[in-house]
Order: C-alpha cells, then structure tokens, then sequence
C-alpha cells in the first residue's frame, strides 16, 4: 500500500511520521509565473475602476506639534477636487484605551492624526481629485497651522525624566511606578537565579547594544482601490498581508458592518510584516463614501518610510557567564525598544527569543516598550528576534574568542534540545538547532581557509512561529481537477506549495489543481500572512480540506459498490476497495468518480476550518566571511550560508528562496540600513537612495543547507521558514568582522565610519 | 509647466530670456524629475535640448581634444571606443553616475549644472581641465567647469544662458587620469568623496598634476597646491604624503546623512592616494 | 491645463496620447495606455520596477517625461515575449523561482533582456552590476542571478 495512503485522522495535527512523497518535496514551476513574468499580475496599484479619483495625503512635516488650524476649504475649492476627509470623517466609536489594548484607536490615530501630529510623516487630511496631479496640488492649498512642541525619537532619551511626553495615559499596568509615562509595557521572563549562575562562571561579560530602526523595504508601495456607498456597503482592492484583518479595521474605523465590506487582496509586492496593518485603505473608503465614486490611493516612496511602520529600534543590555568548559552558567539581558508614537513595540518577542536557543539554567529577561516621535513599527519578519540574536550571540562569540573556544562546539554545547525548558517558559518538542549546528560544522564552507584581511562569523537565531485561524476550502470539478481556494496572499510562492499538498492528498497531478487566494465574501476567517504560518497553516487546513474531499470520493465509491466507506481506500488518486473486499472492485479514479458526481450526491468540495497550535519553532546557523578594508571601514560579504530546520520543505527552491532573502534582509540591517533622524526630529533619509538595501552587487551568491527535523504539530511535519532567516545574520556579519579586524561592533548598522572609529580605538589602544 | 522644445540654442535661448518663473533645461532628466516627483521643485517653464542638431554628438576636435554634446548620456560615452583611452578617469567618473538605467539617461553636463558638490563626473573634470561653452543672450563664451556651480544647486549661469558643449582638451602624451569615489555600497549611492587625478609624466617623473575633490565643499574646486606636490617627484611615499595632507586640508566638509566631517575628511586622504598611483600607472603607460 | 499630443511606438505598436507635461512616461504607460507592467517602486529612479527601453537604451520610465516619447520606439515587459512563447529569461524566471512576490521582476526582464542583448556571454559579476538598479527585497539575487546566467547560456547554444 502506498504511503499517502488515506488513515482517519480527523481532527488530528500532530505529525504522521516519516513517509515517502510523490509532489510534496518536488520543485515544479510556480502558478502564478506566468502572469508574474509577462506583466500580467495586478498587484495593488493595477487595478482601475469606471469614475475612479485620484487621492492624496497631506502629511506633518513636523516630529511633534498641536494641529491648531486645519483649513481645507481652499482645496475644496479647487477644479477637479471631488472629496477632501480629515479625522472628524472616521469613527467616533473607537476608544481609546491604554497598551495595545485599544489597537483600533491607536490605528485611528496613526492614519490621520487627532490633535496632534506625533511624528514627521503623520497624515492631516486627504484629498480625492480627478487625476493624480490635481490631488497633489490640491495638498499645497490645505492651510495647516502648528504649535511645534518639543520631541523625542531616541529610545533611551524618552526614557528619561523630563523627555517630552507623547501621550499621558497610555502605559498599561504592567508598568512599574515611577517610570516616565513614555514606557507603556513592561515585560519579564525568565527562571533560576541568575546572580547564583554568574558566580558560578569563571568568566562573565556584560556589555550595552544598539539597533536602529529599519524598513522591511518591500518595492511595492501600498496601494489600494476602495468604493464605499452611502448604503454602508464597499469593495476594497489593497496590497495586504491579510485582507480580513483590513477588512475588520476598516469596518470599525467607518462604522461599517463588517460583512458589507468585501476586500480582495492584490497581488502583493512583498510585505515581510510591513503589510500585517492598515494605513491607506479606510482614508480611500472615507474619501470615497465623501466623493460618491472609486478612490485610488497610492503611497510615494517617501511616504512609505515617513509613515508606514519600520521595525523598533533597539537599546539592550546583555549579561553572559560562562565556564572554561564553554558551558553558559546565566544569561541576562535588558531590552528597550522603541516603536514610534504608539504602543506595541515588539519587546517581549525579543525578550522571549533572546536566550531561546540555549539550554539554560538561570536566564532573566526584562523589556520596556517605550514611545517616541516616530511612526507606528509594524512587524518586519521575526518581529523583535534580530536585535536580540545580534546582542546575545556577540556576547557569545566574545566569550568564544576570549576563551579560545570553537563557536559551534560551544553553541552545541549549550543548544536547546527536545526537553529543555525554553528561556521563556515552555518546554521544547522536538527542535531542529542541534542538527542546525551539525550541518554547519559539516559545511565546507566551515573549513574553507580565508584570505587575509577576512573574518568568519557564525550566528545562531530562533523563531516561535506562528498558527492562527484558518479556513481553505477545496471543489472538485467534473473532469478531476481542483480549485483550492485560501485566505492567505501568496506572499513568495505559497500557491505552489498549497497546490502540492493537495495534490499529494489527492493523488491528482500539480498541474490538476488551481489555488486562488479567495477574497472576504467567498472563505471563512484567514488570519494574516504573518508569522511564517503560510505553509504551516493554510497547508494544514489544505491538507485537512483535500481529505475531507477524499472522504466524500470515498463514499461515493462505496455507494457505487454497495461496501461499508470504512472498506475504501484512497491510493494515488484512485478509491481502492481494501480488506474483505480487497480486489473486488477496479480501482475507481478521481475523475472518474466527478465525473458523475451531480447523480450520485451532489458536487464535491472539501472544507476546513481551525485555529492549529502546532507551529513548530524554528532555528538556523549562518555562517559568513566578511572582508574589512581597514582604510575605509568598509566591509563586504564574500560568503555566505544559510543553514536552517524547516521541519519538511513543502517546496525546496522556495524554502532556499525564503533563507536567501532573510539572509540578504540582515546583511542590510546589519551594515547599511538605519533611519536617520535630524535635530529636528525630521526623517531624513525616506527614500531607496539613503536608505540603502542591497543591491544585487553588493552579494554573494547565498548557499542553503535545508534541514528536516519535523515538526510534531504538522502531518507532514512543516515549520514555517520565512522569519528565522532575518534573525542570525546580523551577530553573524558582526562576528565576522571581530574576526577580521579585531573590533567589536556593539551599535548597528556597521556602518564605515562606525568601524573607522573603532579601528582608531584600537590603534589608540595599543 | 510649459515644455518646449527648440531646434536651435538661439531658439532655447530666446525662450529662458523671455520666461516668467523657473526655468529648467531638460537633458537627461534625471535629476529634475526627482525634484518634480519629490515635490521639491516644478519649473514652469521646461526647455528640452535633445532636438537640438549636434546635441547628442562626440567629436574630436583638430587639437586633438574633445567636444562632447549636452545630451550625449552616460552610456554613450562609456560606450565611445576612443575618448575612455585619452580620459579614462573622466569616463569612470562619468560611468559611476547612477545605475544601468540613469546612464542611459543622464548627461555629463546636466551632472554638472545640478551643482551637487557630490556630482561624480566633476571632480574628474576640473582634473581634467575641461571646460563648457555658454550661449545666452550676450553672445558666447568658454568657462572652466569649476566656474559653473557655486554652491549646493546653483550656478552662475544667468537668466537666458545654456551650456551648448562640453570640452575635454587634448590629452597628449605622458597623460593619464583616475576618479574614485567612497560609497557605502557598491552602486547606487551618492559619493561620501569623490577624487579626481590628472597627471603627466615624463619617463618617471611628474611634469603636471591636478586634483580635486567632490562632496567635501559646497563645490567642486581644484585643490590648490596639487602640482607642487607632484611635479618633479616619482610619486614617492612624501609626495603622496603631501597631497594626502592637501586634501585633506581642503576639505570644508559638512557632517550629515552620508557621512561626518571627520570621516570625510579621512578619506579625502585615503583617496588622494589610492587615485594619484592609479592616474600615475595610466600616466606612464601612455608615453 | 493644455495637454500635448504624442505619437511613439510601444511594443512594436504605434500609439498616440495626450498627456499633461509633468506625467512621467511610466504615468502615461499606466494609466493611459493601460500597460502595468511597468511598476512603481520608488519614482526617483533608485529602484528600476518601471525599467523600459527607449530606442534599445535601458532607462527608468519614471525618468522620462510622456512628451518625451515622441517618435521614439519604446519596449516594456508586455513586448517580451513573442505571441504564446515567453523568452527564456521568462522561462528560466519561473524554472527558477527567481521572483517571490514578482513586483521587481518586469523591470528585471526587461533590464537582463537588455544586458544579454549587448553582452550574450555576462560574467556573474557583469550581470550583478548591470542590475544593481534593480531593487529586489525578497530574494537576495541569488536565483536571479543564476536564472539570468542560465537563460544567457540556453540563448547561447541556441544560436
């Protein structure tokens, strides 16, 4: 009998064991090229409607001022100019409410401004126009006065007693008395006794790191087609990550009902978190609901870094003991982070990921989430876990170096395992890090010899990964092929390997099935994109929906057959009479059986619909060479490698294409990218040019080691892979240049001056 | 915004001198269209040159020397298969402008008259020697191209005045010249510094030296002292010690995004040196 | 406002518009000739999602204004591939899998398409250099990269 032989296991996540795939682990072309490399794709700004206007949005040029004067009759005035909306044309429904408690009030806020302007970028009002052009210039006659107050954009100073306060009232009580009330949360974790561990070390370092903010830099500005009718009813077009969480956001924002605004997602040109909220869409569908006709609202550049959510910045304090023996005695770490004018900085995710990898005895982690001038963060893959794995694995490098230790052998040394208590409370399943590890030693690249003026780094990083609601449902057409339809965009190729796992299930050619991301009025709840649950959830419910649609085949045949449903398996695509009735019967086909299926019961589709918890955690080790010119401080990456567990790749290439793009993702952070900001809490660099991502000569090619470790909460065994990839590369590339010049980088990006300073230190120093 | 587009430099002449409100010659484009799209700046009156005959031609001239046309792009120069083997360094400089797609767009000339002290193609040629030919409504004259910008964005060209050609002069025996510049990446950025280098030589030694420097002053300006540096010397450890140390005291640089005074002050050092060995190997090879 | 009418050759189509003299060329593919493959990832020609060519010259069409397609011939993503069969740059895209989210990729094709067009034999480092102007976040170039060297070579023998 085959192996993807059908058992009942209804209901059932967990993972089914080792078994030998027909699709799933196969590389074929992905559905939707075509229309990728021809033009073809509409992704947010493609799409056009009868009587569509243009929209743009005015925006504060100010980090923090009280709007006293907003006068926009001017623009009104103007030919051409069909709608102008401020904040008093959304929802005075939403409450405000302290934390992230009151999400929906703090994404009111963030998408037009109330009565301040709270960071450079902030939206005042909008402008719907004819064409592009007049809405612009409709902008310039928008007459705003401002009483500037004084602003704050550094996590560490907004801290500090006397920093300019964003918003009184907005910590929650997780806060400890007496913290400026810029501090909104307070997190902390962690087991043992931590100052009992470092006495036990024979060393023990302690030592302050910085992260600046960064953008998840997708080319895809966001953009969005809305039409809202006086009768509360809407459509939505947008670029999104998860087009029913937009979908309730706007709702609530207009006081709509939820159900009467359908959103289509776009296809989406890259999101990494970025697209997991709401900017634009609810300001086309006010101005829309205004003008009485479509509404096209497209972002600038500019305006995607000015007022679209970077990730937080970061201040950390990490405290590492150890043995000689490279055993970690106690792990300590501090994590400030910043995310703009509002609650929701990711401080608990870094708190809980920063010590996760390790098996460890005593670990204490606190994080403050602190408020400043800036934009609202959005996640941006892996929310909060790189500036932690960049704080945590240099301690651990230096303590490597220090006590002439090798980094892996230490690192394996101290890896969580299957059994260990988690650094942030859970006891771990089955995990894939030590295999991670072991595949790096083993890489030639480990051993390959370097030139002079090189260094290599070896990071570890983690990632919880994530399940959430699902809903997928799967129809069957008459002549045997299949239509998938899921809730989640397709982000980096997931239509491919949702067509894979039900074809696997199905036992149908790849070819035989069509996936389409349903929009709001055609599938049940889909949580975001987000989370790498992709693969790992709407697969799950892929999986579950396609066997759902195996069992109806089944019956079918065994009507046909006049046996007990129990008596019919499912093998390569054909139902089987098995047991006493073993070889009775021919095998009946798929499509033979949907053939007829509107005689025998009606048409064939398979549903389901879950909330998994399953989402196995992932774990990766990279290693890089980098080169330092000691002239310029300029640093370049030669090599790299990406070595991570994805429980089982669904579909290789696109696995390898996920660690490829995370890699590259934190080769940017690492050394280049940053928000800068001027003295006069202005951005200053909102665009590709300053804000530098790599581009294709800055690399290497990336090499990938795909790992399998399965994950027990996935029949297949599926982790998500899109997220861990961001997390090592920064302490990588930062070890990697201790290694070559001898300085320790503590403050990212490593930028060439930074290092310049570094290398002058040392020669100071010696 | 009105465009227009003349056949002739007296017709585009005659129309900045008779325009109301800015003015803007439009070669390649790739700097204004970013000002029109970031909303820094839309001209009202547009002038493109392109129609212009002779604007998009390359010609030696009987001395020997160059005379490249104001919309001649990037790429068409790179291209060239002569004028790289007298000005090299001009033609990297030249070529460093932007990516695949702005070379083939932008000119020389239009990354002069930007007047950014981080233009790549200017410091190469003031090295150089090279100089633009001005119409306007007062008839015509030469200018050496370190005279055309005199601040961030400005120049001194007047109302009604368009530069018609760019001139490199000929190269001669003995000559060689190199551009490099800092950037953080390896494409994509503005300089953080830009050097520029022509030398002569005469066997081993030097007989004429320029340098000058982009983005470390509000222009482009020729460092002064450079040949005495240089000529007479092989290129010995002390001179390049001197004219490290000149470019590095002619730098008046401001700190911001893209680099502080100090670290551009640094590599003003590190790059006179790396650029004079190179502009000095192409110098003795060309005798 | 006085828009000015224009005349060029797209694809190998000749097509006429009228456009206000501010529109970029990439406004005027997109929304008035109805081509969107072009796309906008930035409009200050940092990031070549809107990459064209204009008369053979690869160019950034949020760099050229509408007027100044007059009389020229102009190539986007729509004219890459010949009817049915996509190029083999399109095919060894997809084979691949050197887009994710396909956004960058149209300005890819058109500047790879460009590059092997001049040079049919790139090195790694030719092909990294000549699209540096080409942004892509999510893949790390890598299988773009080796999707260009591929399609380079698969031309090569088939010449």
């Amino acid at each position: 009998m085959a192996l993807d032989e059908y058992r009942p296991q209804e209901g059932d996540e967990a993972y089914e064991g080792p078994r030998e795939f027909r699709q799933v682990g196969t590389r074929p072309d992905r559905p939707d090229g075509f229309d990728k490399v021809t033009g073809r794709a509409r992704f947010g700004a493609d799409m056009y409607a009868p009587g569509m206007l243009h929209a743009a949005i005015l925006r504060s040029p100010h980090a923090h001022a009280r709007i006293v004067r907003l006068d926009t009759s001017k623009a009104e005035a103007l030919e051409g100019v069909k709608a102008v909306v401020t904040r008093a044309d959304f929802s005075k429904n939403v409450i405000f409410a302290p934390g992230t408690v009151g999400e929906f009030w703090n994404i009111l806020e963030n998408i037009m401004a109330g009565e301040k302007a709270l960071y450079d970028g902030h939206a005042v009002a909008a402008v719907a126009a004819t064409t592009p052009l007049i809405a612009r210039d409709a902008l310039k006659l928008i007459e705003v006065e401002y009483e500037i107050l004084p602003h704050v954009t550094d996590v560490d100073e907004a801290m500090k007693p006397g920093a300019p306060v964003i918003r009184e009232g907005a910590a929650d009580r997780s806060v400890p008395e007496g913290m400026h009330p810029n501090v909104v949360r307070y997190h902390e974790s962690g087991h043992g006794d931590v100052e009992a561990g470092f006495a036990e070390a024979d060393l023990v370092i302690e030592d302050h790191f910085t992260t600046e903010a960064t953008h998840q830099g997708y080319i895809e500005p966001h953009a969005c087609l809305g039409t809202l009718g006086a009768d509360g009813k809407g459509e939505l077009w947008c670029c999104t990550q998860g087009h029913w969480y937009v979908q309730k956001v706007c709702a609530a924002l207009l006081d709509l009902e939820t159900a009467n605004l359908r959103v289509t997602a776009s296809e989406i040109g890259g999101g990494f978190g970025g697209k997991t909220t709401v900017f634009i869409e609810p300001v086309a569908l006010a101005l829309s609901r205004k003008a009485g006709r479509p509404v096209k609202l497209v972002m600038s550049r500019a305006e995607v870094f000015r007022a679209t959510g970077p990730t937080a910045s970061a201040s950390m304090d990490i405290r590492i003991g150890m043995k000689k023996d490279g055993t970690i005695t106690a792990a300590q770490g501090t994590f400030r982070l910043q995310g703009g004018a509002f609650p929701g900085a990711p401080m608990e995710f870094t708190a809980m990921c920063a010590f996760a990898c390790y098996d460890l005895r005593h670990v204490r982690q606190v994080g403050y989430d602190v408020m400043t001038n800036r934009p609202k963060q959005a996640a941006y893959r892996a929310p909060g876990s790189p500036m932690a794995a960049f704080a945590v694995e240099s301690v651990i490098d230096e303590l490597c170096n220090r006590l002439g230790l090798d980094p892996i052998e230490v690192r394996l040394k101290n890896a969580a395992r299957e059994g260990t208590k988690a650094s942030y409370g859970p006891t771990y399943p089955r995990i894939g890090l030590v295999e991670t590890l072991e595949a790096a030693r083993a890489h030639p690249h480990y051993a390959a010899p370097l030139k002079p003026g090189q260094g290599r780094g070896i990071s570890c990083g983690f990632w919880f990964n994530y399940g959430g609601e699902t809903s997928v449902s799967l129809a069957l057409s008459e002549d045997g092929s299949a239509q998938v339809m899921v809730g989640t965009p397709d982000i980096g190729g997931s239509r491919a390997s949702m067509a894979l796992m039900a074809a696997e299930v199905l036992g149908i050619p790849y070819e035989n099935i069509r996936v389409t991301v349903a929009d709001t009025g055609s599938l049940g709840y889909n949580e975001i994109s987000h989370g790498s649950r992709v693969t790992y959830a709407s697969g799950l419910a892929t999986i579950k929906a396609a066997r759902d649609a195996v069992r109806k085949l089944r019956q079918r045949a065994a009507d046909k057959w006049g046996i007990d449903v129990e008596a019919v398996d499912w093998v390569d695509g054909c139902a089987v009479p098995s047991g006493p009735n073993a070889g009775d019967f021919d095998p009946l086909p798929l499509a033979e059986i949907t053939k007829t299926m509107g005689a025998t019961g009606g048409p064939i589709s398979g549903h389901f619909e879950a909330t998994p918890e399953g989402a196995g955690v992932s774990f990766a080790t990279h290693i890089v060479d980098a080169e330092v010119d000691r002239e310029t401080g300029k640093t370049r990456v030669v090599r790299y490698t990406v070595v991570q567990d994805a429980g089982k790749a669904i579909h290789p290439t696109y696995v390898e294409g996920q660690f490829q793009g995370g890699a590259a993702q934190g080769i940017g952070w690492a050394l280049n990218e940053e928000y800068i900001y001027g003295e006069d809490g202005r951005l200053q660099n909102p665009g590709f040019l300053d804000y530098r991502i790599p581009v294709a000569s800055d690399l290497p090619m990336i090499d990938t080691v795909i790992v399998e470790v399965p994950n027990p909460g996935h029949p297949f065994g599926v982790r998500g892979v899109g997220e861990t990839s961001i997390c090592p590369p920064l302490a990588a590339i930062a070890n990697a240049v201790s290694n070559a010049a001898g300085v320790r980088l503590r403050d990212l990006p490593m930028r060439p001056s930074r290092i310049l300073d570094e290398l002058e230190k040392q020669r100071d120093d010696a | 915004m009105d465009y227009h587009k003349p056949s002739t430099f007296e017709e585009a002449v005659a129309i900045a001198a008779g325009a109301a409100g800015t003015t803007r010659f439009l070669a390649g484009g790739t700097d204004i269209l970013v000002q029109m799209r970031s909303g820094i700046a839309t001209p009202e009156v547009l002038i493109d040159i392109k129609g212009i005959a002779g604007t998009r031609d390359i010609v030696r001239e009987d001395d020997g020397g160059w005379c490249i046309g104001v919309a001649v792009t990037g790429a068409e120069l790179t291209e060239h298969a002569e004028i790289g083997h007298d000005w090299p360094g001009v033609i990297e400089a030249v070529g460093l402008i932007g990516s695949t797609q702005v070379q083939g767009r932008a000119t020389p000339v239009g990354n002069l008259c930007n007047a950014s002290p981080a233009a790549d193609s200017v410091p190469a040629l003031v090295a150089a020697g090279a100089e633009v030919t001005v119409q306007g409504p007062e008839g015509t004259r030469r200018v050496p191209v370190e005279d055309i910008p005199t601040g961030p964005g400005r120049t001194s060209l007047k109302k009604g005045e368009v530069v018609t050609a760019l001139r490199l002069p000929p190269r001669g025996r003995g000559g060689g010249d190199a551009y490099q510049r800092f950037i953080p990446r390896t494409e994509m950025d503005i300089a953080v510094i830009g050097c520029g280098v022509s030398l002569r030589v005469s066997g081993l030694v030097i007989t004429e030296a320029r340098m000058a420097l982009g983005a470390v002053a509000p222009t482009v300006e020729p460092v002064r002292g450079a040949a005495d540096a240089l000529v007479g010397t092989r290129l010995e450890k002390s001179a390049l010690d001197a004219l490290a140390d000149l470019a590095q005291a002619a730098c008046n640089p401001i700190d911001d995004k893209r680099g502080t005074v100090k670290f551009r002050t640094h590599l003003a050092g590190v790059y006179a040196r790396r650029v004079a060995r190179i502009a000095y190997e192409r110098a003795r090879a060309a005798q | 406002m006085t828009k000015i009418h224009v005349t060029a050759r797209i694809n190998g189509d000749e097509v006429e518009f009228l456009c206000d003299p501010r529109e970029t060329m990439l406004d005027v593919l997109r929304d008035r000739l109805g081509l969107i493959g072009a796309k906008e990832g930035c409009g200050t020609g940092d990031c070549g999602a809107c990459s064209i060519t204009l008369d053979g010259r690869l160019v950034c069409s949020c760099l050229m204004l509408g007027v100044e397609a007059e009389g020229r011939e102009i190539g986007t993503v729509e004219g890459i591939a010949e009817g049915e069969n996509l190029h083999p740059l399109q095919r060894k895209f997809i084979e691949h899998a050197a887009l994710q989210c396909g956004f960058c990729t149209p300005g890819i094709l058109v500047a790879a398409k460009n590059l092997l067009e001049r040079n049919p034999d790139p090195s790694e480092e030719e092909v990294r250099y000549w699209l540096a102007g080409n942004l892509c976040r999510c893949t790390g170039y890598d299988k773009i990269i080796r999707a260009v060297l591929d399609a380079a070579a698969e031309m090569r023998e088939a010449s």
